[in-house]
């Protein structure tokens, strides 16, 4: 009953947002995968429960104010009257129960949207792993499975859940492509965790969404949300590239530049992503399946990287 | 000898700056040299500079912070103006090292020297006032404290010519803003700049929060305290808890910065995560201590102006109290993209929208006090009208970005940007201007021009929504903030409606500046003059006396017989400032150079210390101990206004009032 509700609400609200901005391009709510929808239907049920005290507040505000206007002398005048307990009554009582039904959302969606949280569609559909890496400025993806890597460039097959793990080699930033969904932070020496999939194939938009120096500005990439087979044809596309990313050549591509060029490598080290975590933590780096601190042990491990 | 400074430090390459330094150079010298043509040196300086009464204090701090808001607004309207051009490959006007200043700057601006100066100057001219006090409780610390405001300012427009400002935003998350990411003067101007100003507020909150306990008038008690003065009293207990976390998070940047070591670096065992926590844990009741009390102006001035008493006065003071509370168990809403479990963000969310609660209440109560009253459209009332239809929509998409899943998407974009200058411009702005719109006549005995403050309004109140929305509508657009060009078409146009925005806001400022400029000119029109000082009916003590009100404030102490002391006291015939005496000698504390001299002082060494020049930061620190010793020693620090002498001020008042009670 009540996410039947939830949803009549949530179609409610995507109707009048689509039509008080018609025209224009909302990458956020407009997504094009589940993470997003999921995020799109829970600001509009939030926005149309918080309308049911926000329109009569201003609406009152503004009749009030006119009315009781000083030349209005036809309007009642009570100097004295400064007290109501029916009013306080709904004055609390009212914003305590839209709060109430925001928290109840609040705390359902938080563990929906987690963004550590695989998808559904995990239980299925075998997700393809990437690692992501946030450098001066540009976005390194390394793709474990494939024994690839690419820059400023994400080839994702659509209705494949994407399990990101995301680290820094430099200062704070955020990892966001608007059109799926959330964002994570990417932290040098730390791993986070991102679930996100394409239900439709297209070109979109990714950037940083924390601020991270000069190069900031020009830190996107594009998303390239493609079928299966699509998909295969650019990891051939890749590995027929005559870069390769290892010790000698990553601390080349780390060093700071900005508005870089996508980039392919067709073939990458394996373990350069544990490698770049660890060295901020002396050797170690998490597990993240099980949480544990574990050495690192690769053939780059004791690469001599720059700092 | 110099350290890290030389002359290579001074932009002389940028154009912009010369030209900022040549227009300040001209207008700085201007106004100098005005006042050694009009002699006003000495007055300056015995009257104003040295000052310890609050009164003269409040006005200080009110001219520093407008200085403050046309710093912190052009930087505004000079990025609004990069966005507008900087796209499609057009790289705009601005480099980026000087956009990331721009924007740095003009946060750090709008928060420390703005919105809290402008606050400062607000509570130290009512609440004495309002609780019937003949001053604060530490005359000397009000004047110290405004120093150090005032230097810490001269410290950041200092940075405009000599080296640079931080270009980490204002809030300087590390690791960007350590020194392996940021080795400049930049950060460096911020954390002292910041820490320097910490000292003045923190001794703001001891001072009001001592002042407000201890001094009230007999009679007053705590349900009867004026509204303004509680928002006072729960917004320096907030400087008092929050800012010493300010002080550490920023001196433990420091200790990275200045003693290579690693509290926030990413290597060396460094958290960048506990910065934010930290920083946080100061920044968001930061932005509380500034909205309450402009709760607080409100809940006088729509009262005043209805013809009515606050509505639900009791539930007032609760939500005040319960905002006040809340407002530190939500600090984790600003960062939950940093990958804290999901209870953890629903629980930081939480507590968020149940702030919502109380803050909804006081609207409510507002729009009752309307309710059944006779509104006199004064100016004020247009702040007041316009701040409960901006507020309110800030506050719902406050409670959007307090949802951790809608804040995965929103987090850091222009929707961000958007609902915080809805709450602030729209809050805390708005309510400080109805203030001074309000108390202005109280603090010179003329009243501001009233069609140029409406003026001002609609500037401001349009100026804001055409510069706003867009953001709101870029956020969803995916822009994120701090970008200094883009590439997307679709962008532009909103991006163009903001900038009419910042062009209408601009005016709004010029109308304020002709208002302060035609109300100072038309002074002396009868039809401006506050010779009763109540002028608008009011109801809290502050009207009780004359306006300007004399160096004492109350001849005799007053006594309180109920909430709205003064309006109780009119309705009930009693007089309440005894006119006729017996008046005795009143006490008062002597002027003071030292606050000055500690400013100075303090100025040299945080200008030294940013730029490595070690013997003089050692001059100025020996400069500021030797005059705390001086100070300390010096017993002739007060005086007695002779019973004559104020039974002459308080007797020529009453001539005044009845003068006027019998046109």
């Amino acid at each position: 009953m009540k996410n039947k509700l939830l949803a009549r609400m949530a179609r409610l609200g995507g109707l009048s947002s689509a039509l008080l901005l018609a025209g224009c391009e909302m990458d956020v709510l407009d997504p094009k995968g589940p993470v997003g929808d999921g995020v799109k239907s829970l600001i509009a049920t939030s926005t149309i429960a918080m309308l049911i005290v926000v329109v009569p507040t201003i609406i009152l505000s503004l009749v009030f104010a006119w009315h009781y206007r000083q030349s209005n002398t036809s309007a009642e005048y009570l100097p004295k009257w400064s007290h109501s307990n029916k009013i306080e009554v709904i004055i609390w009582g009212v914003p305590a129960l839209i709060i109430l039904f925001l928290a109840v959302i609040t705390y359902q969606t938080s563990h929906s949207l987690d963004p550590y949280k695989p998808l559904e569609a995990e239980a299925t559909t075998k997700p393809l792993h990437v690692e992501v890496v946030a450098l001066d400025w540009k976005w390194l993806f390394i793709y474990p499975e494939q024994g690839i890597a690419t820059v400023n460039q994400l080839a994702i097959p659509v209705n494949t859940p994407i399990d990101f793990v995301i680290t820094s080699d430099s200062v704070m930033n955020s990892f966001f492509i608007p059109r799926l969904g959330s964002m994570i932070y990417a932290m040098a020496g730390m791993q986070t965790q991102l679930h996100l999939m394409a239900s439709e194939p297209g070109d979109y938009l990714g950037e940083s969404a924390n601020y991270s120096g000069r190069g900031f500005s020009d830190m996107k990439f594009r998303t390239l949300a493609v079928s299966g087979d699509e998909f295969n044809a650019w990891v051939d596309k890749v590995k027929s590239s005559s870069e390769q990313l290892d010790g000698q050549t990553y601390p080349k591509l780390a060093a700071p530049s900005e508005a870089n060029p996508v980039e392919y490598f067709a073939h990458v080290e394996p373990g350069l992503f544990n490698t770049i975590v660890a060295k901020y933590n002396n050797g170690m780096v998490m597990d993240t399946s099980t949480g544990k601190m574990i050495q690192v042990q690769s053939a780059m491990s004791d690469m001599n990287m720059k700092e | 000898m110099l350290g890290r400074l030389s002359f290579s430090a001074i932009p002389l390459d940028v154009p912009i700056l010369v030209g900022t330094f040549l227009g300040v150079a001209i207008v700085g010298l201007a106004v100098l040299g005005l006042i050694t043509y009009l002699g006003k040196w000495g007055y300056l300086w015995r009257e104003w500079l040295t000052s310890v009464d609050h009164k003269r204090l409040a006005v200080m701090y009110i001219v520093l912070a407008l200085v403050a808001l046309f710093r912190g607004f052009a930087d505004a309207i000079m990025m609004r103006t990069q966005l507008a051009l900087a796209y499609a490959g057009n790289p705009g006007y601005l480099p980026p090292h000087h956009y990331d200043q721009i924007f740095s700057a003009h946060g750090t601006i709008m928060i420390f020297f703005l919105a809290m100066a402008f606050m400062t100057g607000l509570f130290n001219f009512v609440v004495p006032l309002q609780i019937g006090a003949r001053d604060v409780a530490f005359p000397f610390l009000n004047n110290l404290s405004f120093w150090m405001t005032a230097i810490s300012f001269v410290l950041v427009n200092v940075s405009l010519f000599i080296g640079e400002f931080s270009q980490c935003g204002w809030l300087a998350y590390p690791p960007l803003s350590e020194s392996q990411f940021s080795p400049g003067v930049g950060v460096d101007y911020y954390i002292w700049a910041v820490q320097l100003s910490g000292v003045g507020t923190l001794l703001t909150g001891v001072n009001f929060f001592v002042t407000i306990v201890k001094m009230r008038a007999p009679g007053m008690t705590w349900m009867r305290m004026p509204v303004f003065t509680w928002t006072a009293f729960c917004s320096s207990i907030l400087i008092m808890v929050s800012f010493p976390v300010l002080t550490v998070a920023l001196a433990l940047l420091g200790l990275d910065r200045y003693f290579g070591m690693h509290f926030f670096t990413n290597d060396g065992g460094g958290n960048q995560m506990l910065y934010l926590s930290l920083i946080w844990a100061w920044g968001h009741p930061e932005v509380y201590i500034l909205v309450i009390p402009a709760f607080g102006v409100f809940s006088e001035v729509v009262p005043a102006f209805s013809g009515k008493p606050l509505f639900g006065y009791a539930t007032m003071v609760y939500a005040t109290c319960s905002i006040m509370i809340l407002s530190f168990l939500v600090w984790v809403h600003h960062f939950f993209t940093m990958g804290a479990g999901p209870d953890v963000n629903a629980f930081f969310g939480i507590a968020t929208m149940v702030i919502s609660i109380p803050t909804g209440v006081k609207l409510f109560n507002w729009l009752f006090t309307m309710y059944k009253g006779r509104i006199q459209f004064h100016a004020c009332m247009y702040w007041a009208v316009g701040f409960m239809v901006t507020f309110t929509i800030g506050g719902m998409t406050g409670v959007m970005l307090a949802i951790p899943g809608a804040d995965f998407v929103l987090h850091n974009s222009l929707f961000l940007i958007a609902h915080f200058h809805n709450v602030i411009i729209g809050g805390v702005y708005f309510g400080y201007i109805c203030g001074m719109n309000f108390w202005f006549p109280k603090v010179t005995g003329f009243k501001l021009n009233e069609a140029w403050g409406i003026r001002a309004f609609w500037f401001w109140f349009v100026g804001f929504y055409f510069a706003f929305i867009p953001l709101y509508v870029l956020g969803f657009e995916g822009m994120t903030r701090r970008m200094n060009h883009y590439d997307n078409p679709e962008w532009h146009i909103w991006m163009l409606i903001a900038e009419v925005g910042a062009v209408l806001v601009l005016l709004g400022i010029v109308c304020q500046l002709t208002q302060l400029f035609v109300s100072i000119r038309d002074r002396n029109l009868p039809a401006n003059r506050d010779l009763t000082g109540d002028p608008w009916n009011g109801r809290a003590l502050e009207w009780s006396t004359s306006s300007p009100p004399p160096p004492y404030n109350f001849a005799i102490v007053p006594h309180v017989h109920g909430l709205d002391a003064f309006m109780h006291d009119k309705e009930n015939g009693i007089d309440t400032r005894h006119a006729g005496g017996p008046y005795a000698p009143i006490h008062m504390p002597k002027n003071t150079a030292a606050g000055f001299f500690v400013g100075a002082f303090s100025f040299i060494f945080g200008f030294a210390a940013i730029w490595y020049i070690w013997w003089l930061a050692a001059i100025g620190l020996i400069g500021v101990i030797g005059t705390v010793i001086a100070r300390s020693a010096n017993k002739d620090i007060d005086y007695y206004i002779p019973a004559e002498e104020v039974a002459r001020i308080e007797n020529e008042h009453s001539r005044k009032l009845m003068a006027q009670a019998a046109e």
